[in-house]
């Protein structure tokens, strides 16, 4: 049963919008971002990088610092409150209403807009249905769990229709086992709906199986814009490499195209003499045989995953290296290993 | 475990101790008392069989509800304008709001002496205007006034904490849902104060029963159920009916009390800090 | 939502606070004037100020500044010894019997304050010794405090995980003695600050238990006070007031100051026990 919300998703448009508070902290510089009708957007980035402050600014909980435009379609709601723009929002708490049962936190939105009550009546328990949530109906919300309210929190952002459904860290209050069940259902939900949705998190394997589009961004600025393979493969900076997944870092002289560190050399383009740092992610470099590698170290340590190990390897350079390897063999601590690296999979990381 | 049973009995014993010789035995010897009387357990019903007794305890029932009702007004509207809004000053604003907190019942009846008394402010400012002096603090008006005086910075600090403790999620996502600012207020901000409207509000009514130094200060016309049973023991040496009436005044209070908090809920656990 | 009709809600609202605040503190301020002025009746600009009243009052009164904070300071020592220890029972073992040990130990204050005076003199009144000494008024200011202390230092004992803290001290082996003064105690300072200051506070005005229980000999300050403002001139009684203040305000103002230190931190604890707010 798929719910048809609108015939047309509205697009968004972010002009120059940058946000300055009372007490003078620039939580957001002038950005400027468009987002396609139906598309679902994540801004991934760590604690006070302005992702947050992006959604309440798409929301109307926060105004731009002037200058700064917000557009839905062709409308320009800037000056339009969170209350005029028919939006829909989950909150990283879900502020389910204490007062109402399940039932009438659902409601809430159509009561607002005045639907006559067999209409609305009607409409809560078809979403109910849709979200399992039927046996609660009348249950308090102090007695769901986590997973159960945060369903709530999506009925009813859900059943008034919004043009842009905005998520703000809707899995960071659940356990991590729940957190990966309930990602699965949103992100079905989501491909089902064709909304327009906005999501914030700092969890990047939410951010990597969710959006459309990630936008990475680190202290009030844009550090990236792409889809997730763009982010992953092709990170546009250094923060945005470490930000997402492991990334291994070297820090070498380059001589006649070779980078020069203790346990071997790596191919880089930099000029001669110049210091390079080049990263390279575990999966792409393997445990080879001495012919085959072209760094060598110790291992440090090994940590056996099941389906693949990680092996921490000292010695080929100042920092650790990480490897994943999934051959089916121990690694012994001060054992001597050789890695080979892609060539293909180096990134410049300076 | 046993071992741990007798060392919290053991600690606990001291206060155990105290409460019991000092307050629950005389409370006890004075119900008791009260029944000894020469009509013996009826002197109970005197609160309603006695003229005297009965109208003090209409007067004191009227103007304690008087006083719970316009205190809440007052105090939520003030209350919630201080927790919302933040302007230089505000922090003033409180402390000069809960200063009488601590005034025992004799100050608030000289500070409303203060302000409408024969020399008061009000009376001066009366004078000055209309030419006539405004009196009103030895009437009805008066002790109105000082039972508003002690009832207010109580219920204000209750007010001002519940509101902070409003998760201002829940009015964002009423907003979000396009409710405007009255709905929020009625739908979300008002049933969040609920619980705190009901516990002061009892302890409102069942602080203005029990007060005695406001009106003995006052020494108006009206008499309220405390100052007439200590008329009735102190000068009247009547002391079974001033220890039947003192056990009435008392369950009554207790009563209202322990009735607000099933209410509200258990949510009376910190509010005398 | 009109702009207007938004300013207007505000003014209104402001007025009433404003109106409220001068209500509760004109009084005040008047009655510091009186108790400075020459006369009253004539007004400060024309009789001037003077500090008579308040030596006046020093020299019949100084004896019930002494013994309120006599009482009071004694007050708090009993109800820290006695609340402490009973506030860490309750907050340990929440079973029935200890809910109804609660619920009696707060009856002195729900109860009005004459009455537990009358049944005090009901029932030691005859107790000559007992009767005539400071000690007597001191049983009646421990019993209306003491709910006071407890519930202070219960409200953080129960915030604390106090069974995990006592379980790790117990561990490193220490004694239960070591662990409550070195552990449990330290842990709950703030309750106890706060309890104090509420407990000093209290004792200190407290006139409805007191005023059945005091003799001529045994005279608190807020006795003094009901004294003056019954026989006295309005500007004696004033001088009296300001005492009161003097001895009230800068506790008044601890508590605050405590309070709003209090609120900051549960606010920062509240906020990174979810998830940090993050913008």
């Amino acid at each position: 049963m798929a719910i048809r919300l609108r015939d047309s998703a509205v697009s968004i448009r972010l002009e120059a919008c940058g946000k300055t508070f009372a007490d003078g902290t620039r939580a957001l510089e002038p950005l400027t971002l468009d987002i396609t009708a139906g598309e679902t957007v994540v801004f991934l980035g760590p604690s006070g990088c302005g992702k947050t402050t992006t959604l309440r600014l798409i929301a109307g909980l926060e105004k731009p610092d002037a200058g700064g435009r917000v557009r839905f379609g062709d409308d320009d709601v800037t000056a339009l409150p969170i209350e005029k723009r028919n939006v829909g929002m989950v909150f990283q708490s879900y502020a389910l209403f204490p007062n109402m049962s399940v039932a009438q936190n659902v409601a809430y939105g159509l009561r607002v807009r005045r639907v006559a009550s067999v209409e609305r009546a009607a409409q809560v328990t078809e979403m109910l249905d849709l979200m399992h949530l039927q046996e609660f109906a009348n249950r308090s919300v102090d007695q769901l769990s986590g997973g159960q309210r945060q369903r709530v929190a999506l009925a009813r952002a859900l059943i008034v229709k919004p043009r842009v459904l905005l998520l703000d860290e809707p899995l960071t209050a659940l356990d991590a086992k729940l957190r990966e069940t309930l990602r699965v259902e949103i992100d079905r939900l989501l491909r089902e709906l064709e909304i327009t949705t906005i999501y914030v998190t700092h969890d990047q394997a939410e951010a990597m199986s969710l959006g459309d589009r990630i936008v990475v961004m680190e202290k009030g600025r844009v550090a990236q814009v792409g889809t997730p393979q763009e982010i992953y493969y092709r990170p546009a900076s250094r923060f945005v490499a470490e930000f997402i997944g492991t990334m291994n870092r070297l820090r070498g002289v380059v001589r006649g195209g070779l980078m020069e560190i203790v346990g071997g050399h790596l191919p880089c383009d930099a000029a001669d003499g110049e210091t390079a740092e080049l990263g390279f992610r575990p999966e792409d470099a393997r445990i080879a045989d001495a012919s085959d590698g072209a760094l060598a170290g110790r291992v440090a340590a090994a940590f056996f995953l099941g389906d693949r190990t990680r092996v921490i390897v000292e010695g080929v350079a100042e920092e650790l290296i990480v490897v994943e390897s999934s051959q089916r063999r121990q690694f012994v601590k001060g054992e001597t290993v050789h890695i080979a690296v892609r060539p293909d999979t180096l990134l410049r990381l300076n | 475990m046993k071992r741990e049973v007798g060392r919290l009995a053991l600690l606990l014993a001291p206060a155990a101790i105290v409460f019991c010789a000092f307050w629950l035995l005389p409370m006890a010897r004075i119900a008791v008392l009260g029944a000894e009387g020469p009509h013996g357990l009826a002197a109970y019903s005197a609160i309603i069989t006695d003229a005297r007794y009965f109208n003090a305890l209409v007067s004191t029932v009227t103007l304690s509800v008087v006083v719970t009702v316009a205190t809440v007004i007052i105090s939520g509207i003030a209350g919630l304008f201080l927790a919302r809004n933040h302007f230089p000053g505000r922090a003033l604003l409180t402390a000069m709001l809960t200063l009488p907190l601590a005034f025992p019942g004799v100050v608030v009846g000289f500070m409303v002496i203060m302000l409408g008394g024969r020399q008061g402010l009000i009376a001066n400012l009366a004078h000055q205007l209309f030419d006539v002096r405004a009196v009103f603090a030895y009437s009805i008006a008066g002790l109105f006034a000082g039972y508003l005086y002690f009832s207010i910075p109580r219920v204000i600090l209750t007010m001002i904490a519940a509101m902070e403790k409003l998760d201002p999620a829940l009015e964002e996502a009423a907003r979000s849902l396009g409710a405007g600012p009255w709905r929020v207020l009625i739908d979300v901000v008002i049933p969040a104060l609920k619980p705190a409207v009901i516990s002061s509000s009892a302890i409102c009514f069942a602080t203005s029963m029990g007060a005695f130094g406001t009106a003995f200060t006052l020494a108006t016309r009206i008499n309220v159920l405390s100052l007439v049973i200590y008329t009735d023991f102190t000068y009247g040496a009547d002391f079974v009916m001033a220890a039947a009436m003192s056990i009435v005044l008392g369950a009554i209070t207790w009563l209202v009390l322990a009735l607000a908090r099933t209410l509200a809920g258990s949510t009376v656990a910190a509010a005398g800090g | 939502m009109s702009t207007f009709g938004y300013r207007l809600r505000f003014g209104l609202q402001l007025a009433l606070t404003l109106a409220t605040c001068a209500f509760l503190i004109a009084p005040v301020i008047m009655s510091i004037m009186a108790g400075v002025t020459g006369n009253y009746f004539t007004g400060i600009a024309r009789s001037g100020m003077t500090l008579q009243w308040l030596e006046q009052v020093w020299h019949l009164y100084s004896q019930t500044v002494y013994l309120s904070l006599q009482i009071a300071l004694a007050c708090l020592a009993v109800t820290l010894v006695l609340g402490v220890p009973a506030a860490y029972v309750l907050a340990r073992s929440r079973s029935r019997l200890t809910r109804l040990v609660e619920e009696l130990l707060v009856l002195p204050i729900a109860v009005p304050g004459l009455a537990t005076g009358l049944a005090l003199i009901l029932t030691y009144g005859d107790v000559r010794a007992f009767r005539t000494s400071w000690l007597f008024i001191l049983v009646g200011h421990v019993l209306y405090t003491l709910p006071f202390m407890l519930r202070s230092v219960l409200a953080v004992m129960s915030s604390i995980d106090l069974r995990t803290l006592e379980e790790g001290a117990a561990s490193l082996g220490a004694s239960f003695r070591q662990r409550f003064f070195g552990v449990i105690v330290p842990n709950v300072r703030s309750g106890i600050l706060a309890g104090a200051l509420m407990v000093v506070t209290l004792s200190i005005g407290e006139f409805n238990i007191t005023w059945m229980l005091y003799t001529p000999l045994t005279k608190t300050l807020p006795v003094g006070l009901a004294e003056t403002y019954a026989s006295m001139r309005l500007e004696v009684g004033s001088a009296y007031t300001i005492v009161f203040f003097i001895m009230i305000i800068p506790l008044l103002v601890a508590m605050q100051m405590m309070s709003r230190e209090r609120r900051r931190i549960v606010r920062v604890v509240e906020d990174g026990n979810g998830n940090p707010a993050s913008r």
